[in-house]
């Protein structure tokens, strides 16, 4: 066995099967109370309490969900596709959790599964196979309504794709490297405005040519992850349930999971390119920046902060504004944000070539 | 352990790419599709050429197969309508290019076709090679880039053009290269 382990790939392998599967175990935590959060949230939202009755403040109602979900019964439609029918919610988290594996999540080694020199390249690559769940779902499932949300929710993530690559290459010319480690260590350290004393953290959002591309980052993260007000693969009001309609039981506990954790990461995704990743004033500032103290685990806590607060902004846009439609969210896709994306590259890059960064 | 990566991979690409071909439903050969395209994306990674790897699952997979998804279910294409001749004269075609492949495959092997790259120039593992490529691609490629992306910009404008000449019947297409942002 102590043979076995001075083997660094098994030592290698093992600490990152260790790390996957606190990764995997946490999300799924985490999105069962995110699920909590968003009914109180949403109750408080709209004058009522939210789920109160299981346990303390109805602490223990996603527990009470989750067996509910795990005992009902499963109905398959008699034409569906049954391969497809069944690969597709699997479809639906696989992307998730992938991307999860880059994210820095605090100082590396610690608390970063992997740092590939192509982080940001795998983000973007995963979250458009995430296309294929709803559009497979809605197809197999043999079901008009479905096949129609299963196509909407395709043109709509493909259109808002390339304005959410497009908005990260600001981020990518101002760091120089593809690796999230190496974007959010790009961010150490404070940032001096002009000369007076005042500073701010060296965080991408505090660049003023990098607040534009966190707007489309963020409005095209609400399209990539079917979010209200673009939710229109689901919009109950002329489609039933969307693409899921067809689906009952765990299947559709899985798409629900996968909307969730597409949530988390996005959302860990902006904290890594805009707001700065673990850095954070007072208490940890980074490997190489100025204040450098502090426990490595504060970089955990500053993440899960910042995290933290663009979940509840998503959840908070979720119950505020009303659906937008069909051929509007085309043409903001393409006639706004595409050229809005492209024409902030250009200023970005003759900044930052006038300033000498590269 | 490499090698067991790379083995597995090729298998993968091997066995999909022939279930594109072979299987009846045209949705499924379309997905072993993509599985091919992400076993390629995987080669591609073992060779260190990460960036290509992973814009192969971008562009092919998560692009280009979904809009041939959506082809693909908007047809419904369930059955074959053709008569007998052409399937035939598809056949004969399809029989004599693939013995023509493996012709070539036959000589390549044979003149000592080796695996991974001819010279062993890999840029630094901490850069990588997206720099690189970004740096050949905008000096020594540039006029070849250039005109690319000029071919790309007159497919795009020709789309556009016929698009509008079948909403409208008269008088769409003079106005055709000016009305990017104007489709209504």
């Amino acid at each position: 066995m102590a043979a076995l382990w001075s083997i660094p790939a098994v030592q290698t392998a093992t600490w990152a099967f260790v790390k996957v599967m606190i990764i995997l175990n946490g999300m799924l935590g985490v999105v069962s109370y995110l699920i909590y959060a968003e009914r109180k949230i949403c109750g408080h939202i709209q004058a009522r309490t939210g789920p109160n009755r299981v346990g303390p403040f109805g602490l223990l109602q996603p527990i009470a969900d989750v067996l509910k979900l795990l005992f009902k019964e499963e109905f398959i439609p008699a034409n569906a596709n049954k391969v497809i029918f069944h690969i597709a919610p699997i479809l639906a988290v696989f992307p998730a959790v992938v991307t999860f594996s880059v994210i820095p999540m605090g100082p590396p080694p610690m608390f970063v599964a992997t740092d590939i020199n192509v982080g940001l390249l795998l983000f973007l690559a995963m979250s458009s196979l995430g296309v294929y769940a709803i559009t497979l779902g809605g197809w197999s499932s043999n079901n008009k309504y479905a096949l129609l949300g299963g196509l909407r929710s395709s043109a709509q993530m493909i259109s808002y794709e390339l304005a959410m690559g497009l908005s990260t290459i600001p981020v990518l010319l101002r760091s120089g490297t593809l690796s999230l480690v190496g974007i959010v260590e790009n961010q150490a350290g404070w940032y001096a405005l002009g000369r007076t004393p005042l500073a701010l953290p060296n965080w991408g959002i505090f660049h003023w040519y990098l607040i534009l591309p966190f707007v489309i980052f963020l409005i095209t993260a609400f399209a990539e992850t079917n979010r209200a007000p673009f939710d229109l693969p689901e919009a109950e009001g002329e489609l039933v349930a969307g693409f899921h309609t067809e689906y009952s039981s765990m299947k559709w506990a899985l798409f629900f999971l996968g909307e969730y954790m597409n949530m988390i990461v996005i959302s860990s995704i902006a904290v890594t390119l805009f707001f700065g990743g673990w850095h954070g004033p007072g208490l940890m500032f980074g490997v190489h920046g100025w204040l450098s103290e502090g426990p490595a685990w504060m970089g955990l806590v500053w993440y899960l902060i910042k995290l933290g607060a663009l979940m509840f902004f998503f959840i908070w846009v979720r119950w505020t504004f009303p659906r937008l439609r069909y051929d509007q969210l085309m043409g903001f896709g393409w006639k706004v944000l595409l050229p809005a994306a492209i024409a902030n590259v250009l200023i970005a890059s003759v900044w930052i070539y006038i300033r000498g960064g590269m | 352990m490499l090698a067991a990566l790379f083995f597995g991979f090729a298998a993968l690409l091997v066995v999909t790419s022939l279930m594109v071909v072979l299987h009846k439903n045209p949705v499924t050969s379309a997905l072993f599709l993509v599985l091919a395209f992400c076993s390629l994306a995987g080669i591609y990674l073992l060779l260190r050429a990460e960036f290509l790897g992973m814009v192969q699952i971008v562009v092919y997979a998560g692009a280009i197969m979904v809009l041939f998804l959506f082809v693909i279910m908007y047809l419904n294409l369930q059955h074959d309508v053709e008569s007998g001749l052409q399937i035939a004269v598809r056949r004969g075609i399809g029989w004599f290019v693939g013995a023509l492949l493996l012709l070539v495959g036959g000589a390549l092997l044979k003149r000592g076709w080796a695996l991974g790259p001819a010279n062993e120039v890999l840029p630094d593992v901490e850069q990588g090679n997206v720099a690189a490529i970004g740096r050949s691609l905008y000096s020594r490629y540039l006029f070849p880039f250039e005109i690319t992306s000029i071919l790309l910009l007159v497919a795009m404008v020709g789309v556009i053009v016929i698009a509008r000449g079948r909403t409208r019947h008269a008088g769409g297409r003079a106005g055709g290269a000016g009305g990017v942002g104007g489709g209504a």
